[in-house]
């Protein structure tokens, strides 16, 4: 591929892939027919609750769930490559780097630092030992780790949280590859560690135009780090949309509903929370028709009949009744007219009660 | 970071249920080392009220909060309960006052008996506490009654464990067992830090309703500046083993005057952060707790440190004439004394 147009093809085109997982009581589709592209340089922002499958889709599209149980379908394509259903050894670290919740299971706890960043250097680039710890310090450098010379002699419980979250970040990027996939990376972080890690993250995307997948329950962090978000459900995308559209013009009853449950810090104290109804789906035997029409205010009959598909375009959603339009408004008329939604939510003016 | 004092006690209030004062827990680190991991941090509660502990890792946050309970007893300074010193309490009569004071722990699932059922699970507090008399039909209803309420169903209750339940009914559950011998206080020990946004309002939502309707007092921790914001009425931000920061919670956050809390607070990934566009990051390391750094603890990361914060320690003081203190020779006054952006509501 000539290098003009390797800037405009996606880097990443993930079609109808599905990742299902066979248990005692059927098939688990954690992830469900997700179609999604990657541009070179673009930060996509995946968000969604435990068991919406936004962290399988990425290990998947890794081959990291391989198992016996474990089945895959559909398409990912990684610069043109076909990566599904064959082994993805070779895009391990040298193209697609990978940085985890926790970086103390990820890191080895009886391994020197400097052992743990040689590894990929002298595998992916064929480095020998000087130029590998030369690099080594170099990117311990870059992460913003004080006197480099030394933390490599030292082991990861010799560090802090914070700094063993900058190494991963740096074994991640040794061998330089084209795009980072970020699960969760600041989850176990404090805030100022966090901005830190997001700032360096950033800094270090921009300096080398890497994509990046940023995995993450926080909306506060999708709507300042990322160029793109996609909101999953259920293994379903329920909304996909560059990020300043999706939280100023949120289509999906399931993406309005995330942003109303979390605290503000513009609210006063004791402000009552808008918590959303229920719990999430069984990825085994889902409700038929839309995932989330059993905990959503806005259920018609036809949201329990027939699941929406992803509209086409830049902003794409999944609803038969998208927020912020007459179809959604007269649906939540009827439904608070009549006390309940089409599944069964009691809805009114006083607050349903919480049962998750 | 601050100090140490106590002039933001409110000596006036005759409703204070809990009243700390010069705290101190160190703990043993070998080699005649000592963890300073609390260093002399005075506050009080009123009845009613909540106060939210901040802060991050390493702070003491915790370790303040197991204090005030005994559990391990402070190294030195006072626990004021109800009229009663509790670092003086004999074990029998410590054992006595426990059912006044429970606490909820972050991680719902492993706070729980895998084995037991979840009606054994919340009653057993009232098999332990309740006179031979009050056992059967009276603790049966109680226990009907404090699961109901925390809103799961007492007949499931009766049959299923806890794996069955979800993470966020399972700490449900821990709110339900809490209650069940009528405490004072509740320690809320990062109680939603484990849960999805979703759960996690249900659940803040549920104890402000626990809170209401059985009149309780509680010590909030948090590492969520967004969560203690809403569930506190009074805020102490804390670092390094000592409170920098104590007061109103809509005053501090909307006027926060210590360089720490406005650090922690620009750091905070919210559309609706005050201090969003604020430039400065928090820099260095968290100093070890082993051997603080002299006079204020802070003085090592500040931003507006100078000669005097390194040399002395600073003390409490108020700032305007509202229920705001801080700990600081150099706060940032900027926008202090004008009315604060946010209004309570009901």
């Amino acid at each position: 591929m000539a290098a003009a147009d390797a800037n405009n093809e996606p880097l990443l085109v993930v079609e109808d892939y599905e990742v299902g997982f066979r248990t005692e009581r059927g098939l688990a589709r954690a992830v469900d027919k997700v179609s999604f592209e990657l541009d070179r340089g673009e930060t996509l922002g995946i968000v969604g609750e435990s068991g919406s499958g936004k962290s399988v889709l990425n290990r998947g599209i890794m081959g990291l769930v391989s198992s016996n149980r474990m089945i895959e379908d559909g398409s990912v394509l990684f610069d043109g490559g076909q990566m599904v259903n064959r082994n993805r050894q070779e895009f391990w670290g040298a193209k697609i780097g990978m940085i985890f919740q926790d970086p103390m299971t990820s890191l080895n706890p009886v391994m020197k630092i400097g052992k743990q960043i040689f590894e990929p250097l002298r595998q992916h680039l064929g480095l020998d030992k000087g130029e590998a710890e030369t690099r080594a310090i170099e990117l311990l450098t870059q992460v913003g780790i004080p006197e480099p010379a030394r933390r490599i002699k030292q082991y990861p419980h010799e560090l802090s949280g914070g700094m063993r979250q900058r190494v991963m970040i740096a074994i991640a990027l040794a061998a330089e590859p084209e795009m980072l996939i970020a699960d969760e990376p600041t989850t176990a972080l404090d805030v100022t560690v966090q901005k830190y890690i997001l700032d360096l993250l950033r800094q270090l995307q921009l300096d080398r135009g890497m994509a990046m997948t940023l995995i993450t329950h926080d909306l506060g962090v999708a709507r300042g780090r990322t160029d793109n978000v996609m909101v999953m459900y259920g293994g379903r995308v329920m909304e996909h949309a560059p990020t300043d559209t999706i939280f100023a013009e949120m289509r999906h009853p399931y993406t309005e509903a995330l942003l109303a449950s979390v605290p503000s810090l513009k609210h006063a104290k004791h402000t009552r929370l808008t918590p959303i109804p229920g719990a999430p789906p069984d990825i085994v035997n889902p409700p038929p028709g839309c995932r989330f029409s059993p905990r959503c205010k806005y259920a018609q009959p036809k949201c329990t009949e027939q699941a929406p598909e992803l509209n086409e375009g830049e902003h794409r959603y999944a609803c038969f009744y998208p927020v912020g339009t007459d179809a959604s408004a007269e649906a939540l008329e009827k439904n608070m007219a009549q006390g309940h939604t089409a599944t069964g939510l009691k809805i009114g003016l006083a607050p349903a009660k919480a049962a998750g | 970071m601050a100090g140490s004092g106590s002039a933001h006690l409110r000596n006036e209030r005759d409703d204070i249920l809990i009243r700390v004062e010069n705290l101190v827990m160190e703990f043993p680190a070998g080699k005649g080392q000592v963890v300073h991991a609390v260093s002399d941090v005075s506050f009080d509660v009123a009845k009613g009220e909540t106060l939210g502990l901040v802060g991050e890792s390493g702070c003491g946050k915790s370790t303040t909060a197991k204090a005030v309970i005994q559990l391990p007893p402070p190294t030195s300074g006072s626990v004021n309960f109800n009229g009663t010193d509790l670092t003086s309490l004999s074990g029998e009569e410590l054992r006595a006052m426990r059912p006044e004071i429970q606490m909820i722990f972050q991680d719902p699932i492993s706070s729980l008996n895998p084995r037991r059922r979840v009606h054994d699970i919340v009653s057993e507090g009232l098999q332990i506490w309740s006179t031979k008399a009050e056992r059967g039909a009276f603790s049966e209803g109680r226990v009907d009654e404090i699961i109901e309420a925390v809103g799961l169903d007492p007949v499931e209750a009766h049959k299923r464990r806890p794996h069955e339940y979800s993470g966020g009914q399972c700490q449900r559950i821990s709110v339900a067992r809490a209650l069940v011998l009528d405490p004072q206080v509740i320690i809320c020990d990062e109680p939603v830090s484990a849960l999805d946004v979703s759960v996690q309002a249900q659940v803040l939502n549920m104890l402000e309703d626990m809170k209401e309707r059985y009149g309780l007092t509680l010590l909030f921790i948090s590492h969520d500046l967004s969560v203690v914001k809403n569930v506190s009425d009074r805020v102490a931000v804390m670092y390094l083993g000592k409170i920098c920061e104590i007061g109103d919670g809509d005053e501090i956050f909307a006027n926060p005057v210590h360089p720490y809390t406005r650090l922690l607070l620009a750091a905070v990934p919210d559309p609706d952060n005050p201090l969003a566009n604020e430039s400065e990051t928090l820099v260095g390391e968290l100093p070890s707790p082993i051997d603080p750094p002299k006079g204020c603890r802070f003085n090592t990361r500040c931003p507006r440190v100078q000669d005097k914060c390194r040399t002395d320690e600073p003390v409490i003081e108020q700032i305007g004439d509202g229920d705001h203190w801080t700990a600081c020779w150099y706060p940032v006054l900027e926008g202090v004394g004008e009315t604060p952006v946010a209004t309570p509501t009901a």
